[in-house]
């Protein structure tokens, strides 16, 4: 099998790759799924809340999703489902395998990465005692809930406060469990602001900020769970223990993209996001792959997502047509400094970059009434005032294509946090 | 003075609200005017979008999730989720179908937002 773009997943990511790729006149093009469905983890979201930017009104993710299915069968864009992709080499030959077809490979002139993320275990979390039925990732309860009909417990304590424990702690209320408490390790939400009003605070449901837990009991089925006060150092605090009865434990303890394919084909990972290193065109080092979505970096909106994989499907367009001009010699370096955790892009090829560049990045800490601030080398050329950055919400600063053709002799951007 | 979150969009904008008594001023902190608008309703008339499930019968998924069509009062969320507790629906189910019509009093529609076949 020969194909011009493959496209490794297809969830929102992957369907808006497509869309764009075949808007930009590529015919032939294959998305491979592993699931019995196209629209990935939106299927399971069915909260509301996607879509202001894109679509300008407010939907929940089968809504969003089913948005996208329609354009990418608009398009007659050919999809595999059930298909599992085993290994892609770098000369872009992917070994994928499906009941139909069995073990089999596909030619690609450019590949998307777009398998998206999974969700921090219990095993990365060292929680010490006994492994009963009733823990769930969040992620996983939500899938049982919204899609499998089931109900995973009726007394229920929520570890993390990432967006997807949030909502489910709502979810779980609605279906007639009592959420007892979510426990946050750090002293600051991982989640979005508005989930907490919408999900926490509109039903009771205590938040304990630098808060941990630290025992579990239940051998058979989970019976209570210890929660401690954690210090600064994040090692709990003796005398502050208290045990909640329960059944179910919620872990909402993080997102970890999904890169096994793109760290075998020798795609280079960044150690902070784990995500590939990536530039303005959004691909990796290997020329013709690209990335985009919850791979590249963990998103809070699918819109952002959907507007990321656009850009990795115009690009590989322009790669398979040959309509990529060649790289200068000179690219421009992005760093994150004071605070800001990473970029993506990590460097810029000012002859290649489109008018505007969005670079997207992430904070380490929460910082209020502070500046964000761009240098271009040592020149300040931007410093704006922020009334809250957070380390749950995504930031973004945009860089014109006009502002580094005046400066030829740019090495470097820097973008950090400055006090008041 | 109150101080607000917008719930509107994933931004969350922290508003501040200019409050004398009855009346509402002045509002800062907003980057779109959907947070004028949500921060006014949000001190008199709170309003919620629900999302859930309800079961199906012969489709190629045992549940269906659905949504209010509009936000409905806060204090009516309750109400409108055990409205749906007992509903059973039959495949197919496609968006937008209505499954169950003036919920819990409030005028808005329970619709499907996903398909199932």
């Amino acid at each position: 099998m020969k194909y011009d773009v493959v496209i490794i997943g297809g969830g929102p990511a992957g369907l808006a790759a497509a869309v764009s790729a075949r808007d930009n006149g590529v015919e032939s093009i294959l998305i491979l799924e592993r699931d019995k469905e196209l629209g990935g983890i939106l299927n399971q979201c069915i909260h509301n809340g996607f879509g202001l930017h894109t679509f300008k009104e407010e939907l929940t993710g089968p809504e969003y999703a089913a948005r996208y299915i329609t354009e990418v069968q608009n398009r007659n864009i050919e999809y595999k489902l059930h298909t599992m992709v085993i290994e892609i080499n770098k000369d872009k030959v992917i070994t994928a395998m499906n009941q139909e077809e069995g073990l089999f490979q596909i030619e690609a002139k450019a590949i998307i990465l777009a398998m998206g993320c999974r969700e921090r275990s219990r095993g990365a979390l060292n929680i010490p005692g006994y492994r009963p039925a009733g823990i769930f990732s969040a992620g996983t309860a939500q899938r049982l809930v919204n899609m499998e009909g089931y109900l995973p417990g009726r007394e229920v304590v929520i570890l993390g406060s990432g967006d997807i424990g949030l909502i489910m702690a709502r979810r779980m209320t609605f279906e007639g469990a009592k959420v007892k408490v979510v426990a946050e390790l750090m002293p600051y939400s991982g989640g979005l602001k508005r989930n907490i009003v919408q999900c926490l605070d509109d039903f009771g449901i205590p938040l304990k900020l630098s808060h941990t837990v630290v025992n579990i009991k239940g051998k058979e089925r989970l019976e209570s769970i210890t929660l401690a006060q954690v210090d600064e150092n994040l090692k709990p605090i003796p005398g502050t223990e208290e045990e909640y009865t329960c059944d179910t434990l919620l872990l909402s303890v993080g997102l970890i993209p999904e890169n096994e394919l793109s760290e075998n084909m020798g795609i280079e990972i960044s150690r902070v996001t784990s995500g590939p290193i990536v530039n303005e065109s959004l691909e990796t080092n290997i020329e013709g792959v690209f990335a985009c979505g919850n791979v590249l970096h963990v998103h809070d909106l699918v819109d952002f997502v959907s507007g990321e994989a656009a850009t990795a499907g115009k690009n590989a367009a322009m790669y398979v047509q040959g309509k990529h001009i060649d790289k200068s010699e000179n690219t421009i370096s992005l760093q994150g400094e004071n605070g800001v955790r990473y970029t993506v892009p990590v460097n810029i090829d000012p002859k290649r970059m489109e008018d505007s560049q969005i670079i997207r990045f992430r904070v380490g800490q929460v910082y209020t009434d502070s500046f964000l601030s761009v240098y271009f080398d040592d020149e300040r050329i931007s410093n704006k005032k922020k009334r809250v950055m957070a380390p749950g919400e995504m930031e973004e600063v945009v860089i014109t294509k006009a502002q580094l053709m005046d400066r030829p002799n740019l090495k470097r951007i820097t973008i950090k946090i400055e006090e008041a | 003075m109150v101080e607000l979150i917008c719930i509107n969009c994933p931004i969350g904008c922290n508003l501040t609200v200019e409050v004398e008594g009855e009346v509402i001023g002045a509002v800062t902190g907003n980057t779109c005017k959907r947070g004028e608008k949500y921060a006014h309703k949000e001190l008199t008339n709170p309003t919620r979008i629900v999302t859930s499930t309800v079961k199906v019968e012969n489709g190629n998924a045992p549940v269906v999730s659905v949504k209010t069509k509009n936000d409905i009062p806060k204090g009516k969320i309750f109400e409108c989720i055990e409205a749906l507790k007992n509903v059973v629906v039959k495949a197919p189910v496609n968006i937008g179908d209505v499954i169950v019509s003036n919920v819990a009093s409030t005028g808005v529609d329970i619709v499907a937002t996903t398909n199932v076949i």
